[in-house]
């Protein structure tokens, strides 16, 4: 038998559940964050219009940029302004 | 000593059977009042009362270096020593006038067995074991070792060295720093890492005790702010950070700055990025298909380290032009591609040179794409020394890089040269390179005029900035 020491962060992740889906968008407030690639705006006007036809009221959030991690501040405002959020990855 | 049975008060010797002069003392013990010790053999010598040591409890407890060693206790502490067969002091010490007639006056003993090379891990973890917080891991015995190592998903695809506490506790003598010591957070997860978890990996990599204080300075250094590791993982592109040793370090733990300095066969070069690599796999959590999501990937992502050669190098080294002092060494960890050659074996004037070099550095990205990514330039002996004999020093050759670097609109916007790819109308000439986007450093054999550009990733405060650290020696 070998010992050896445990070369990671010895953090075994607890498993995490998935938020419960809402049944409907319509009066729910949707995020919509571009993480600012180019064009991710093209659809995420497209999802807006869409939402909005469905009786969501939509905000929108953008990352300074695509490079970095989200600030934890606009991840807490967006936790706190929104039910649901779609994040637009594109190219 | 409760639980070894040393006494508190009276004569002790410790032996071993595979000595001569613990042979030829023997005889003597029958006539010594002495609590004696055999480190190999209980039964030795015979005739005489002996408490077995095969455990070296007693031994390490004593601090017994020689044997034979003969010792008095008084009150639970030691007040007389000495070592091999000594008679005057033997018989000083045992307080018998006689005591050995029919030996010879002197003779040396041995190494006690706690110095034996086949129990030396044992003394260490003994000695030093408890400075060890990670988590241990038992491998069960039909399971093969290089094969448990990659199925717990350490590796990154090529056989690591297990990590043994014997093995990392040699790591950690590479460096005066406490192994609890937190050397960095490490992304992608914002782990702390110790200078433990740092040695373990280092283990894992295949490097030597003396590499680590250059790994745990990589490591301070990707994991700063400005490099942003988390960045250069989770990117699509495929560059992965690589480290630059500058100074004397390099060439006292041999990092090859020479002949294929960039490729395989040096111990150094090849494990002490390959560490870097496994700390943000391991610690921080960034493992391909996960949060590392390159399209494509490259070969250097296992690691990539090289060494400027300053010793070589006819110009002013790399990090003193970044701010390091003479003589110190350092790191500097850049987002790096795989590198690609540049030939040029017929300019033999720094503007025609400097010419092709550009040529080359404009292919990095996209030849139409300017202002984004950072790129290193390696420039070999026979290439340097064109720039050197016509007197151009390391600013004058940057200087002209940047203006033949200095690219006109027509060329770069979009649909130029049959080509989509390009800048969004552009109205004036671009710097391929940002400020400080493209480093040069010297390295590489005597022979061949090639050079080789290192791609790199998004520069600058949007993406990565190289970061330089000096490192700290043991």
């Amino acid at each position: 038998m070998v010992t050896v020491l445990d070369p990671t962060d010895e953090s075994r992740p607890a498993s995490r559940t998935v938020g419960p889906r809402p049944d409907d968008l319509a009066g729910r407030t949707v995020g919509l964050l571009d993480i600012s690639k180019p064009r991710g705006e093209v659809y995420l006007d497209r999802l807006a219009s869409l939402l909005g036809e469905h009786g969501a009221t939509v905000r929108r959030y953008a990352k300074p940029t695509f490079t970095k991690p989200m600030p934890a501040d606009l991840r807490a405002e967006i936790a706190a302004e929104c039910d649901v959020v779609i994040e637009a990855l594109a190219d | 000593m409760p639980g070894v049975g040393i006494p508190d008060d009276g004569l002790v010797v410790v032996l071993k059977q595979d000595c001569p002069t613990c042979r030829l003392v023997a005889p003597v013990l029958d006539v010594l009042d002495a609590t004696v010790f055999s480190q190999d053999d209980p039964a030795f010598p015979p005739g005489v009362a002996v408490r077995d040591d095969t455990a070296l409890d007693a031994s390490v407890a004593l601090g017994i270096d020689v044997v034979p060693t003969l010792l008095r206790r008084e009150g639970g502490r030691e007040t007389a020593r000495t070592e091999g067969w000594d008679r005057e002091r033997w018989r000083e010490l045992a307080g018998v006038a006689d005591l050995g007639a029919e030996l010879p006056e002197w003779k040396p003993g041995c190494g006690s067995r706690t110095h034996d090379p086949a129990v030396a891990d044992e003394m260490l973890v003994r000695a030093r074991g408890h400075e060890l917080a990670a988590r241990r891991v038992e491998l069960a015995g039909l399971e093969d070792e290089a094969e448990a190592l990659y199925d717990r998903g350490w590796t990154d695809g090529l056989p690591v060295v297990a990590p043994t506490p014997p093995r990392v506790l040699r790591m950690l003598a590479g460096t005066t720093r406490a192994p609890d010591e937190v050397v960095a957070v490490v992304p992608p997860n914002l782990v702390p890492a110790t200078v433990e978890k740092v040695a373990i990996n280092a283990v894992l990599a295949g490097c030597r005790p003396e590499y680590l204080p250059v790994v745990l300075a990589a490591v301070e250094a990707a994991c700063s702010t400005e490099f942003n590791a988390h960045g250069l993982l989770a990117t699509t592109w495929g560059a992965a950070p690589a480290v630059l040793v500058h100074g004397p370090i390099a060439r006292r733990i041999g990092v090859n700055a020479g002949g294929n300095a960039l490729g395989q066969g040096t111990r150094a070069n090849s494990t002490i990025g390959r560490a870097l690599q496994l700390v943000i796999r391991n610690v921080g959590g960034g493992r391909p298909g996960e949060v590392d999501r390159a399209t494509l990937g490259q070969p250097g992502k296992v690691g990539l380290c090289f060494a400027e050669d300053e010793d070589g190098s006819p110009w002013e080294p790399l990090s003193v032009s970044r701010g390091v002092p003479a003589g110190a060494s350092a790191v500097t960890v850049f987002a790096a591609e795989g590198a690609r050659g540049i030939v040029d074996q017929i300019s033999r004037t720094p503007d025609s040179l400097a010419r092709t070099l550009a040529g080359a550095l404009r292919g990095v990205a996209h030849p139409k794409l300017t202002g984004g990514f950072d790129a290193v330039l390696v420039l070999s002996p026979e290439h340097v020394a064109v720039f050197a004999e016509a007197g151009w020093d390391r600013a004058r050759f940057t200087a002209a890089l940047d203006d033949l670097l200095l690219l006109p609109p027509e060329e770069l916007a979009r649909g130029a040269d049959g080509i989509e790819e390009g800048l969004p109308a552009p109205s004036r000439p671009r710097h391929k390179f940002r400020p400080g986007g493209l480093m040069t450093a010297v390295a590489g054999g005597g022979a061949g005029k090639f050079s080789a550009v290192v791609g790199g990733w998004v520069g600058g405060p949007g993406g990565s900035t190289p970061v330089t650290r000096l490192i700290e020696e043991a």
